[in-house]
């Protein structure tokens, strides 16, 4: 029986808003007016926005080099993202960061983390003052299969388990590390199963279910605020697009792609509304023309917005220098 | 006022500071362990016992660990002291000292802040060649981090305790033979330069340098242990009639080259000395400014005295080859002042 007090339609418009974002990122960069690179989050929607729907804005998410969808389902605008794709003035690092460091830190977001791997001390960090604050505060730390064999992630899982911290390890196995299969990069078949070497309990979550992600990331989420420590879930999921924008996915196979279209969380969710009599088909096409609009908006806004000036380069090198 | 070896000022200025903020605290390998060092040089020695394992907090030996941990930590409202056992260990913790503290506020767009200390000691101290370098120059060459290299236990209280007030990713390097460490963690060679600091609270500024000893002949910039040998060449170039001013800067970054400038305006010549290799080192830097800023002023080339371009290495007899040695100072100077000097 499906957990009916998941919000499901919140999720469900999230998850939209993802997609339909990032479907406006590739189209507007195929026609050259986003000069960024994109790695884009479709197909990961689940993941992104069943965690993220247990935190406030004051719990801390660190993400990667693919961080729109982080940034969306923690809350930040998606108008603020869109204007930093098109490296306006406007954009939530004023231009300075680009797709790959999105984030509001006003909302718990942290600029993200392009290092792979590299986020996951850091975000030990970040729950260790949380810890020492005492204020029930966690950290979730989005990371990708890739980043699972970098020693910072390591040494990350290592500490977060010796000090017990409010840390949830969030793997989005998506089976490639750009073209690298899992296979060619693991010798053990769960990224979870180095958990257990570090104390820290682990599971695995099909990542394509939203309702799955959202209820076993609540377990841990909660545990976590209640001073019970950290938590590895293994989040199994597929890219449906390129790792990047030059991608023609040719290490992979047309029928594998068309397996995992199969199992693509929004339409799964799409169905369940409906089976559940949540939403109707009315309801949810209704969803999409807000979302739509949402990310017109964001795409106006963008496009609208100042270019910042050549020599704001010199600022914000050091804090409060300015 | 107390005379205290920089080991103790640097003790005492965390204490103060830790006294003074809850949001400080301590992170590093062996520094609050009952019956342990109190990190390599015995600058914590005692701390746990004052502020508790959870202030005074040891890790597991995991440099990037450390190092996330103290960035993380600082952008979440803490105030960390990181204590890196050797300097040669930034190494090991390099993609979190280059692309994570330093970039963190400028990637950002100026909303996220990093207020973190990390304090590393370097020198070359019978060690061998992965516990010697004196790698200054690879983190001046960062934008986003502070360097200071404080030389004497005033600087070393008052430069620690503005770096921890310091918004801003600040790196302490501090030299091994300077700290006057004691018990078994005294140093072969050390000069334990041990001076008057005030047991009231008070800061050095981020960014001033000092002039050590004032002259008119020639002007020699030092840092760490190398000011001491500046100071030493000095002595004995006043016995032959040349009057050396010597310079320490304090912080690396940002440098106080006004200073460096007027001091060369006065005297016309300029030798640097560091225990860095030779090439792109932190005093070919230097070099550079005074050459751009200051050339007019010039009466000689620029003299650089480095170690050489070797790893540093274990014997004795070649350590004291490496490290620029107040005899290499002198032969420096003459040379910069040229075959006139003598007649003068």
């Amino acid at each position: 029986m499906p957990e009916i007090h998941a919000p499901l339609l919140d999720m469900y418009r999230t998850m939209l808003t993802i997609r339909r974002f990032e479907e406006r990122c590739n189209a507007l960069y195929m026609q050259g007016r986003i000069p960024s690179t994109l790695h884009l989050y479709i197909g990961q929607e689940a993941v992104a926005t069943g965690v993220c729907a247990h935190l406030k804005d004051t719990d801390y998410v660190l993400s990667t080099h693919r961080p729109h969808g982080h940034a969306i389902a923690k809350g930040v605008a998606p108008r603020d993202i869109m204007a930093e794709l098109f490296a306006k003035a406007t954009g939530c690092c004023k231009g300075k960061g680009g797709s790959m460091h999105v984030g509001d830190m006003r909302v718990g977001m942290t600029p993200a983390i392009a290092i792979v791997g590299a986020n996951a001390p850091i975000a030990a960090g970040m729950a260790l003052a949380q810890k020492r604050q005492g204020e029930g505060g966690v950290t979730v730390c989005f990371f990708g299969d890739g980043a699972a064999n970098e020693g910072a992630v390591h040494e990350a899982l290592n500490m977060a388990a010796v000090w017990g911290l409010p840390l949830v390890f969030v793997c989005e196995n998506n089976l490639y590390a750009a073209s690298t299969s899992f296979e060619a990069a693991f010798a053990i078949e769960h990224v979870a199963d180095r958990g257990q070497a570090y104390g820290i309990p682990s599971l695995i979550v099909d990542g394509n279910d939203v309702q799955a992600v959202y209820g076993k990331a609540g377990e841990a989420i909660e545990r976590a605020r209640q001073g019970g420590g950290p938590t590895l879930i293994e989040c199994e999921t597929y890219r449906l697009c390129g790792h990047s924008r030059s991608d023609p996915r040719t290490y992979r196979t047309k029928d594998e792609e068309a397996l995992w279209q199969e199992k693509e969380p929004i339409g799964r969710l799409a169905a369940t509304l409906e089976r559940l009599n949540l939403a109707t088909a009315e309801a949810l096409d209704h969803i999409e023309k807000e979302v739509v609009a949402v990310v017109d908006e964001a795409v106006a806004y963008a496009e609208s917005s100042p270019d910042p000036e050549p020599t704001d380069t010199l600022q914000h090198v050091f804090w409060g220098e300015d | 006022m107390a005379k205290l070896t920089i080991a103790e000022a640097l003790r005492q200025g965390i204490r103060e500071e830790m006294e003074r903020d809850p949001r400080v605290f301590c992170v590093g390998e062996d520094i609050g362990v009952e019956g342990g060092f109190g990190g390599a040089f015995t600058v914590t020695l005692g701390l746990s016992k004052e502020f508790g394992h959870e202030r005074i907090l040891d890790t597991p030996i995991s440099e990037i660990g450390i190092a996330g941990v103290t960035i993380g930590a600082a952008m979440a409202g803490l105030r960390p002291i990181a204590d890196v056992q050797y300097g040669d260990f930034l190494f090991c913790m390099m993609d979190q000292m280059v692309n994570q503290a330093p970039k963190m506020t400028y990637m950002s767009g100026g909303t996220v802040k990093v207020p973190m200390v990390m304090r590393a000691p370097v020198g070359s101290t019978r060690r061998g060649s992965q516990h010697a370098q004196s790698p200054e120059a690879f983190f001046t060459h960062i934008p986003g981090l502070k360097v200071v290299a404080p030389s004497t236990a005033y600087d070393a209280k008052g430069l620690l305790k503005s770096a921890v007030r310091d918004d801003n990713p600040v790196l302490i390097f501090e030299h091994k033979l300077l700290y006057g460490s004691k018990g078994p963690r005294s140093e072969s060679g050390a000069l334990s330069p041990i001076g008057e600091v005030p047991e009231d609270d008070y800061v050095v500024p981020i960014g001033k340098g000092i002039v050590r000893r004032e002259g008119t002949d020639v002007t020699i910039v030092g840092k760490l242990l190398t000011v001491y040998r500046a100071l030493e060449a000095a002595d004995q170039l006043a016995e032959e009639g040349i009057s050396a001013e010597v310079i320490d800067p304090r912080t690396l970054v940002p440098l106080d080259k006004e200073l460096i400038l007027a001091s060369v305006r006065k005297t016309g010549r300029l030798v640097i000395v560091e225990e860095d290799n030779l090439t792109g080192g932190w005093a070919g830097e230097v070099a550079a400014i005074v050459s751009e800023e200051g050339f007019f002023h010039l009466d000689a080339p620029i003299k650089r005295v480095s170690a050489p371009d070797t790893p540093p290495p274990f014997a004795p007899v070649m350590e004291a080859f490496y490290v620029p040695s107040a005899e290499r100072v002198v032969q420096a100077v003459k040379a910069s002042l040229g075959e006139g000097w003598a007649r003068t």
